[in-house]
């Protein structure tokens, strides 16, 4: 008999987009303040094991179809080309470099080269943290 | 600052992850897999003339200031390394193509044998004790991989035994920095030179110095060898050459590094205590190599023979003995990876290890029978191949720290070497042959040729050309002899106290 | 407050010894991870335990604790975490293979 979930189901739905909201929060706060590329997509990941959790693991496969070692593996090659984007300008590997800028709606923002590297160790978390997870669960 | 020196690093790192994005296209990989090796090699000969003309290459990460950043310094001793690598890689890359199975290569081994070869060049460029954990790190969670990959139930078994070692060394070692880090307040090699040398290398420190020895003497299988045979065993031809060839060697690259750069105050005790594990690990690892009767066993062994000669040069710690090391070393990391590739070509003919059900294998196969030879004799240090200079300058380096017996057991022990490689031939090659061609298990492709090929031919040209790379190994030398150098390539001419 | 932590730092290696001294595969990998929780907090008593604001430009404080230790046991921690994954589903998969988890029968003496 199918376990009756929806309790679990309905939570699952608010809770995941919170989690995903928060961990672009805690991704962009890492400049100045705790936070970061690794503990963004930690989170995002925590999230995205919650709906493996909550629904089983192929639908959520059908409705996300990422192949998350792509993920772990492009997550890296931008964190590394962007170390070596500033061998092409003659500065030393993973220089960095920022400044202020006014944008249209923003206002006045400070913008680095940094984020990038950061998205690129997000992406690497979130496609490590869960491959290990499927790979454990899985039955294999 | 010189962003070549990085090269070595990031070049592996991004063509191994480029290969994870193409996984179906096997054929690709293995193209972009020499190209990338190649470049490697190149980047590294030009490193070498760089340093000889300009001295030690050194690059902050990111342009922060060293002992604040972290920085990857080239010295020539690391370059050769480097070169040594990548040469050695290209060929067993290229006897992997057609011995490691549709399975493996569907299951990333190409991307984690570049991934270890970025470790493993991490290791030697990293002048940051810190970092070279985390470079030891990608090293060894890539071995973790490339020894259980295949599943085998040998495999699993050894893998399981091979990690449980390596967790608890590397826990160690996080302990040993955490130490250090508390003495000198400092993990930059360079700026730990410099204060170590300023307070004087205490009993506090020559202890810290001991664990570090305890932890890269695990991972060298210097003393602490016993992991070694089964590991080694386990994993398929091309991965367990790679493994011989280049693991124990990092940690015997990072004992050399720490013992000249930091730790050289007090060699009465460390450097004499390196000697003794020295002359235990070759005693019983030429025991170990006499003793078995199957192919795989002898060559273990083996390996762990050349670590305790290799460590005795440094243990000596004269000119001349260092000289020797790092030429036993280059010479080391071909023979080993050629003479794996030539055991297991032997096993992938006959389809058993046992010498003593195979014979007479040189009427089939003459070349192999023949390379197998030179491999032998270069190994025990035969004129005019590779393994000669080496053994003579360490043993004249030993016998000039008035250190005799460490010179004599130096030397015993390659009379055993020789004995028990000559098992292998009397026994595998000589005699009645009663394998014919049919009924034999597996049989030489061309690129198991010409992997086998042109590393023999290395190990004759690296014997006769000795003369050409002898301004890079005393360069070598000197700056290893003379840590201020290295210094004052990190640190600047006036660096922070 | 530095003996404290050292007394503590002592337990963890004791019970992690033990755990990787008994037979069962899953307690080794269990005492493996706490050795390394104990080498992590030896780290951050190794670097001192001092009073600070975090070392976080955001936060305007005048004092700041020694970051270092702190960045290496961050990247401790992750390199922990991904062996313990990789040794956990290897340990698995032994399981499944091999059909035991005892140290004793994992010794592989029949094949020499």
């Amino acid at each position: 008999m199918k376990p009756n979930d929806v309790i679990l189901h309905s939570v699952t739905k608010v809770a995941v987009v919170i989690i995903l909201t928060f961990s672009i929060y805690l991704f962009y706060g890492g400049h100045h303040n705790p936070g970061g590329g690794f503990i963004g997509g930690l989170s995002v990941a925590s999230g995205l094991v919650l709906l493996y959790l909550a629904f089983d693991i192929e639908t959520v496969r059908n409705n996300i179809p990422v192949d998350f070692k792509i993920v772990a593996a492009v997550g890296v090659l931008i964190a590394v080309l962007t170390g070596v984007s500033s061998l092409f300008i003659g500065k030393p590997f993973l220089n960095q470099a920022f400044g202020y800028f006014d944008l249209p709606i923003f206002g006045k923002t400070e913008l680095a080269t940094a984020v990038l590297f950061d998205v690129g160790v997000a992406l690497a978390v979130i496609g490590t943290a869960v491959t290990i997870i499927l790979s454990i669960s899985e039955d294999g | 600052m010189n962003n070549l020196v990085i090269l070595p690093i990031i070049i592996p790192l991004i063509a191994g992850l480029i290969m994870i994005l193409i996984r179906k296209k096997i054929l690709v990989q293995r193209i972009i897999g020499i190209f990338t090796i190649i470049v490697m090699g190149m980047v590294s000969i030009s490193l070498m003339n760089q340093i000889k003309e300009n001295g030690i290459q050194s690059l902050q990460a990111g342009g922060w200031e060293a002992p604040f950043g972290i920085s990857i310094v080239a010295d020539m001793f690391s370059a050769i390394l480097l070169l040594t690598t990548s040469i050695v890689a290209l060929f067993c890359f290229i006897y992997s193509f057609s011995t490691i199975g549709r399975e493996r290569e569907a299951h990333y081994f190409y991307p984690l044998f570049l991934f270890l070869i970025t470790g493993v060049n991490g290791s030697f460029l990293t002048g940051d004790l810190f970092n070279l954990f985390v470079c030891f790190e990608v090293m060894l969670i890539s071995s973790y991989v490339l020894i259980s990959l295949g599943g085998t139930k040998l495999q699993l078994r050894e893998s399981i035994k091979y990690i449980l070692i390596n967790v608890i060394s590397s826990s160690l070692f996080l302990l040993a920095i955490a130490y250090l880090y508390a003495i000198t307040g400092t993990l930059n090699l360079a700026h730990l030179s410099l204060r170590v040398a300023e307070v004087g290398q205490d009993g506090l420190l020559t202890t810290v110095s001991l664990l570090f020895l305890i932890v890269f003497g695990m991972k060298a299988a210097l003393f602490l060898f016993f992991w070694l045979p089964g590991s080694y065993s386990a994993p398929p031809t091309a991965v367990a050459a790679i493994f011989a060839a280049l693991l124990t060697k990092v940690g015997i690259y990072a004992i050399f590094r720490l013992f000249t750069l930091v730790f050289y105050h007090e060699p009465q005790i460390t450097h004499l205590l390196i000697g003794i594990l020295g002359a235990i690990t070759m005693l019983l690892g030429a025991i170990g190599a006499v003793a078995y009767w199957d192919i795989k066993k002898i060559l273990t062994y083996n390996v762990i023979v050349g670590v305790g000669f290799i460590i005795i040069g440094l243990a000596s710690f004269t000119s001349m003995g260092m000289m020797g090391s790092i030429y036993y070393l280059i010479h080391d990391i071909i023979i080993k990876a050629l003479i794996f590739l030539l055991g297991g070509t032997i096993i992938h003919i006959t389809g058993t290890s046992k010498l003593k059900d195979m014979s007479g294998l040189i009427r089939n196969h003459p070349y192999l029978g023949w390379m197998f030879f030179i491999a032998a004799l270069s190994l025990s240090g035969i004129p005019p191949l590779s393994g000669l200079l080496g053994k003579i300058f360490i043993t004249r380096g030993t016998f000039e720290a008035e250190l005799y017996w460490l010179g004599a057991i130096g030397l015993m022990t390659s009379l055993m070497v020789l004995y028990s490689i000559m098992k292998i031939f009397m026994n595998g090659f000589w005699g009645e042959t009663y394998l014919s061609k049919e009924m034999e298990k597996g049989s030489m492709t061309k690129s198991m040729t010409l992997a086998i090929g042109c590393l023999t031919a290395m190990t004759i040209a690296l014997g006769l050309g000795a003369e050409g790379i002898q301004v890079y190994v005393q360069h070598a030398t000197d700056s290893m002899m003379n840590p201020h150098e290295y210094l004052e390539a990190v640190l600047g001419k006036n660096p922070i106290r | 407050m530095e003996t404290s932590m050292s007394i503590l730092i002592g337990v963890l290696f004791t019970i992690g010894t033990y755990l990787i001294l008994t037979k069962s595969l899953l307690r080794i990998i269990l005492g493996t991870s706490i050795i390394s929780h104990g080498v992590n907090l030896l780290i951050l008593t190794m670097g001192g335990l001092k009073k600070g604001g975090p070392p976080l430009l955001g936060e305007s404080s005048t004092t700041f604790t020694d970051s270092l230790p702190q960045a290496l046991i961050l990247t401790a921690i992750v390199i922990n975490f991904a062996v313990t994954a990789l040794f956990l589903v290897l340990s698995y998969r032994t399981y499944k293979t091999l059909g035991t988890d005892d140290m004793d029968q994992l010794r592989g003496i029949e094949d020499e």
